[in-house]
């Protein structure tokens, strides 16, 4: 047996009631590439928080290189070798690569030294790791692939011989994932051992070496990731046979319900966030939205649903021009009343409040509709039975209309702002990130719904940062990069490698 | 990373405030203990005072009445994700609402003017809440800025519409004349001695219904009616809002006139309730109060009745006892409220951590 470089008996961490992690027993291999699975909520994060020092285990031992430790806090965790990547970058945006490595690790008085110190470090560890970064770059202007480099780099400044990635791809084009694929291997043959958190199960299978599956809060499986598949792991993940292949039924496209034509956005500082986009969607087709978060994908859904006026260019919606349309209340209100629903991206501060019950979340945007008004009161009573036909029939668990929304799993919160939308039987779907956060269960359902409704002739706009989600459901497929449309493609002819391109921009 | 919070719900309604409450009074009764006076029976005398005779209730009572109006005013804006600083002025103006009526009007019988006194109050100070609601909703400026420097506007505009205008001619003191008897709110001791019982005579008069029935109409509308879904919606979370297509800037004039019209209520309690004329600063810190009220109330009708009823009672309680103890000054007794909004508002998560570790000791055993 290798040496272990992590070993973990027995831990249990509770909150309050919450179990978040079960006597959670596994081992790390020294300079092996270990991934860590599980729906959303299955205690993933809280077992690397406690790994972190960000949490203290109830009970149970951590045991590093053969040594029990007890890690209080980050610095403890760094002090004994453990970096950590976050999902969400800590960085400074406005200073140097160098300086934002150096931040928090200083020594002595004059900031100089320490610079100087570092960047002979830095080169060195450029080196060894192939990491490819300007140290002079001022962080902001770098890309999200660099960044999440600099966030590499850092850790190792810092000694890091085991080092937590959290879910590093959500935010990378797949080349830049490649990218940092071989960044890792040639971690791993350095002799660091890697810690990858995700859900994605492609990846898990590309490069780790062994696999632990986490669900409600326990360990269902520790693997060799060379013994087993997609499906097996996806069965593991959620106890039960997933079907991970859609039924797509050939489209039966009807008239033209949307039709954008040199749509444009210019934001305050004169940054086009769209420029010139055109593209139209019919009843009864899907059409993707396929990019990295933060090419125009969010502006456009605003402009769509109404939350937003665009610079320039033109919306028509079944012959209606919306960009000129003159309404008494809001357009968001206006467009909902046309028969546009919207599923937002950000779907817990936008399209829900956290702090109402469901019953509250089931009607928001549609709190107008007379049949839920009674004199100058709302009628609570068809509210709550309107609740509990969403919540039966999208399955929402725990099936409890008072509850808060922001108590219930991502998934099941989505489940809630797909039946009100789709309750409201549009004509128009904008869909933004259906299943981000969401566990495979839940993705499964709501695949199925949205083919459902494109079966039965509404038009689908779907935006989303999951190219497996956008090749699974959509009958076209168009790809931003920078504001601008870059391509569009039947979805029958496209692969992740064009798309990935496409993305980039460098095609 | 935040932990989720481990306490019961009926431990973050109930117990923590009343934990709350007793660490206010713990150190109020040390401050008194230091300047030599004995806390048990301080505490007993305010007791008293404001509970243990039919007279004290009676004063306890008139006092809770404004509180409630003025608490209710800055639960509204809070419910829309306001901070209404600026009840003391809304209070103020309309009592220049009030005035204006019943002394414009002191020819018309008190069923007319009553009406369009409360009316006139509800729109004074609504209208001066209009302002900083506007400034918030078109142009950014922070309410709590704006409805701050309202309340000095609010006290230099009417010092000297008091001192120059509205003064009775021939006095020194800078207060209107008396309003015309019929438009009095009958005292709770007429309406119960023409019903055949006797009550001491109090400030206590028919507002008190009005307040209650306010408390109602304010849960209703807040949580049960379509107006007050938007409000929450606004006020819980602007960009869902917005998703909703809701008209996020005219939802938070709106619920600023509505706070305005309900500390402007306050007025009416006081002037056509109890002194039927207006004095210079009649509004005494009222409006401040109402925002310790709004905050120990956790902005919930019966929360507020509930604390209302505590500052009323502090508030006649402390009268008494700074009579029957010279060495207890009203000062004392600002600073037993202030330490209660210390302990309620600025550190209401005091107890939570040791609280939650106690709780999990006993679901452990």
């Amino acid at each position: 047996m290798a040496e272990l470089a992590i070993e973990l008996t027995g831990v249990n961490k509770y909150f309050g009631e919450v179990h978040a992690n079960k006597n959670i027993s596994f081992a790390v291999a020294k300079g092996s590439i270990h991934g860590i699975i599980g729906e959303n909520g299955a205690g993933k994060s809280t077992l690397m928080s406690i790994l972190y020092g960000y949490y203290q285990a109830d009970s149970g031992s951590i045991r590093l290189n053969g040594q029990e430790v007890r890690i209080r806090n980050s610095h403890d965790a760094i002090a004994r070798g453990i970096g950590m990547v976050h999902q969400h970058f800590m960085l400074v945006d406005t200073f140097t690569v160098l300086e934002n490595i150096v931040l928090g690790a200083e020594q002595g008085v004059a900031l100089k030294q320490s610079l100087q110190a570092a960047r002979d470090h830095l080169a060195a560890l450029n080196r060894d790791y192939g990491l490819q970064v300007d140290p002079d770059a001022i962080v902001g202007e770098l890309g999200v692939g660099e960044q999440q480099r600099v966030e590499i780099l850092k850790a190792l400044y810092r000694g890091a011989d085991v080092l937590i990635l959290d879910e590093p791809t959500a935010v990378l084009t797949p080349q830049e994932a490649d990218d940092l694929f071989r960044i890792l291997r040639l971690l791993k043959a350095q002799g660091k051992t890697v810690l990858l958190i995700t859900h994605k199960l492609r990846e898990v299978l590309d490069i780790t070496d062994a696999v632990t599956v986490m669900r409600a809060g326990e360990i269902v499986g520790n693997v060799v990731t060379a013994d087993v598949g997609k499906e097996d792991l996806a069965d593991l993940m959620v106890g039960r046979k997933v079907n991970l292949q859609l039924d797509k039924a050939p489209a039966r496209l009807g008239k033209t319900v949307l039709q954008v034509s040199n749509l444009s956005l210019t934001d305050a500082r004169g940054v086009k966030l769209l420029d010139d986009v055109s593209f139209e969607l019919h009843a009864g087709e899907i059409v993707g939205i396929a990019g990295v978060s933060g090419n125009g994908q969010s502006e456009l859904l605003e402009i769509l649903s109404g939350m937003r006026e665009a610079s320039a260019g033109s919306v028509r919606y079944n012959g209606t021009e919306l960009t000129t349309l003159q309404t008494r209340e809001p357009k968001a209100a206006a467009y909902r009343r046309l028969g546009i629903a919207h599923v937002p991206e950000d779907r817990s501060r936008e399209g829900l409040v956290k702090d109402f019950s469901t019953f509250e979340n089931a009607i928001l945007g549609y709190h107008d509709d007379p049949a839920i008004q009674r004199g100058l009161l709302f009628n609570r009573k068809a509210i709550i039975e309107r609740c509990r036909r969403f919540i039966s029939e999208f399955d929402v668990r725990p099936a409890n209309a008072f509850r808060r929304s922001g108590l219930f799993s991502g998934g099941n919160q989505q489940k809630v702002i797909l039946a009100r939308e789709i309750d409201s039987d549009p004509q128009l779907m904008l869909i933004g990130q259906p299943t981000r956060g969401v566990d495979i269960g839940a993705i499964e359902f709501i695949h199925k719904r949205l083919m459902a409704l494109r079966n039965a002739g509404k038009a689908l706009l779907l935006v989303s940062v999951e190219l497996d989600e956008i090749l699974a459901l959509s009958d076209r497929i168009i790809v931003m990069n920078a504001g601008r449309v870059s391509g569009e493609l039947p979805a029958a002819q496209a692969t992740a490698t064009e798309l990935g391109l496409l993305m980039g921009g460098h095609k | 990373m935040s932990q989720p919070s481990n306490l019961p719900r009926w431990a973050t309604l109930w117990l923590m405030p009343v934990l709350n409450l007793f660490a206010a009074l713990l150190v109020s009764g040390l401050v008194i203990t230091l300047i030599g006076e004995d806390p048990v029976e301080c505490l007993q005398l305010m007791i008293n005072g404001a509970f243990g005779y039919p007279e004290g209730i009676g004063y306890t009572l008139f006092y809770t009445t404004s509180f409630i109006f003025t608490g209710l005013a800055v639960a509204a804006a809070f419910h829309a994700g306001l901070f209404n600083i600026g009840g003391e002025g809304q209070m103020y103006l309309a009592g220049l609402g009030v005035t204006l009526v019943c002394l414009g009007l002191d020819f018309l019988p008190g069923w007319v003017v009553i009406p369009l006194a409360l009316l006139a109050s509800m729109v004074f100070g609504a209208a001066w809440a209009f302002i900083p609601g506007y400034l918030q909703a078109k142009r950014g400026s922070h309410i709590v800025v704006t409805t701050i420097m309202f309340n000095f506007i609010a006290s230099a505009l009417m010092t000297w519409l008091l001192v120059d205008k509205l003064i009775m001619p021939g006095s020194q003191t800078p207060a209107t004349r008396l309003f015309a008897e019929s438009a009095w709110i009958p005292m709770l001791h007429e309406l119960a001695a023409n019903l055949g019982v006797e009550l001491p005579q109090t400030p206590l008069n028919a507002t008190f219904f009005l307040a209650l029935l306010a408390l109602v109409l304010f849960y209703l509308m807040v949580w049960r009616s379509h107006w007050g879904y938007t409000l929450r919606t606004v006020g819980l979370n602007e960009k869902a809002a917005r998703y909703a297509g809701m008209p996020v800037s005219k939802v938070i004039i709106v619920a600023m006139c509505f706070s305005g019209a309900l500390a402007g209520l306050a007025a009416v309690n006081e002037l056509l309730g109890s002194t039927h004329r207006m004095n210079l600063a009649f509004t005494n810190g009222i409006g401040f109060v109402g925002i310790a009220v709004a905050l120990m109330g956790r902005n919930h009708p019966f929360g507020i009745l509930l604390s209302a009823l505590l500052f009323g009672a502090l508030t006649q309680g402390g009268l008494d006892l700074s009579f029957e103890k010279p060495a207890i000054t009203h000062e004392m007794i600002i600073l037993t409220q202030g330490l209660i909004i210390l302990f309620c508002g600025a550190l209401e998560n005091l107890f939570q951590t040791p609280l939650a570790l106690a709780f999990k000791q006993m679901t452990k055993r």
